[in-house]
């Protein structure tokens, strides 16, 4: 599994980072968790919101900092 | 008094004890009424547009405003920034989101300016402590500055002052689902909780502020340099403005006080404007997509469009 953190660096993405790390280590699952900063790459997504989260390419959220056990649940 | 009132007097001198009559009970009463009011038509607010909200995507404000020309453009891109949230570090992406789908330039900046311009939480706190008549001050003239200063952006063809990376995102498109009536409600409650948490501290702060001005400066002193008298506290009140990075939440409440001790209401508008439009780290982050001469024009434009309106709403009010 993929996880990517899409936003320029601002504090509700830090606070999804945490969030994703603790849903991973949570449900015990295997995943790459990457934050792209680059604002090329996170508006190729389509994405027009920040902080967004992606996995597996795809936008499960965006614009808004999901809870760790929200995230937990996206993972499946 | 207002019920909100009657209700700070009730809790502050009837449970509490505090003596009435007092500078200390003056200063209490106030903060408690204020903050009493703000919060409760806050969350009622930011509610419904929160539902408003989610029938509002920026995909969608994206393909309403592709090709539009100028004017009708313009318009509808200063109404659809009124209920589109915005936090500055979204500014980017939804810019190169917008050129992207062939949105035009001119049109784009209208909604760059509307949307942290005019938004609930400032309609809010203009309604709860100024009245209705300052809020639809503010509302439309903010609207209006949106729209001339996108018009104005447009005609100057700036396309190619915009950085050249933007030009070549070429995005996914993203399939959205609908959503069920019941996800609408969900989505409003969190994010009302979500907001009033984000924007209370910055409330309680201002009212804070705000109440010891109140308690403590005497009245009228600001009349002589703040006052309609001053021509040139309208500029320095939008220069003041430009660095002080807080969002209406936190500016508002203090203005508030500051008129009651003798600023006029056209420097006190154009101050608000200044506050959350024109600030410093939205610039910066702008900067990674406009290059600087735009940049330049865009803030110049605005700082000379909030003087107009301050020294306009002097010479009209009075």
């Amino acid at each position: 599994m993929r996880i990517e953190i899409l936003g320029g660096g601002c504090a509700n993405c830090a606070r999804l980072y945490e969030n994703a790390r603790k849903a991973i280590s949570d449900s015990g699952k295997k995943a790459a968790i990457v934050k792209v900063t680059d604002y090329g790459k996170i508006a190729s997504y389509g994405v027009m919101r920040t902080p967004a989260l992606v996995i597996d390419g795809e936008i499960k959220s965006e614009g808004r900092v999901p809870g760790a056990d929200e995230i937990r649940k996206m993972l499946g | 008094m207002d019920i909100f009132e009657q209700f700070a007097s009730w809790l502050v001198n009837g449970i509490l004890g505090v003596a009435p009559d007092t500078r200390l009970s003056d200063v209490v009463v106030y903060f408690t009424a204020d903050v009493t009011k703000i919060f409760l038509l806050l969350s009622v607010m930011v509610f419904l547009i929160s539902i408003v909200r989610t029938f509002i995507t920026p995909q969608k404000v994206k393909r309403w405003l592709g090709g539009r020309k100028e004017g009708v453009g313009n318009v509808l891109a200063a109404l659809l920034g009124v209920p589109t949230p915005f936090c500055s570090c979204s500014a980017v992406p939804l810019f190169i989101g917008f050129v992207e789908a062939g949105v035009p330039l001119g049109v784009t900046f209208s909604f760059l300016i509307s949307a942290p311009l005019v938004n609930e939480v400032a309609a809010v706190l203009l309604l709860g402590l100024f009245g209705w008549k300052v809020a639809a001050l503010y509302i439309g003239s903010g609207l209006a500055i949106a729209v001339l200063a996108g018009v104005l952006i447009g005609r100057l063809n700036l396309e190619s002052e915009v950085e050249d990376f933007v030009r070549k995102v070429r995005s996914k498109k993203q399939n959205e689902k609908m959503m069920a009536p019941q996800e609408r409600l969900d989505f409003a409650k969190a994010e009302t909780i979500d907001i009033v948490k984000r924007v209370g501290p910055y409330i309680l702060l201002g009212v804070g502020i705000g109440a010891l001005i109140h308690g403590l400066a005497p009245v009228g002193f600001l009349s002589g340099i703040a006052g309609r008298d001053n021509p040139l506290a309208v500029p320095v009140a939008v220069l003041i403005g430009i660095p002080l990075y807080s969002n209406a939440a936190g500016a508002i409440p203090i203005v508030q006080a500051l008129m009651a001790k003798g600023m006029a209401l056209g420097t006190a508008l154009a101050f608000m404007m200044s506050v959350t439009a024109l600030s410093l780290p939205e610039m910066i982050i702008l900067r990674k997509v406009l290059k600087p001469k735009l940049l330049a024009i865009f803030i110049a434009i605005l700082a000379v469009s909030f003087v107009a309106i301050g020294l306009l709403f002097n010479a009209l009010m009075g």
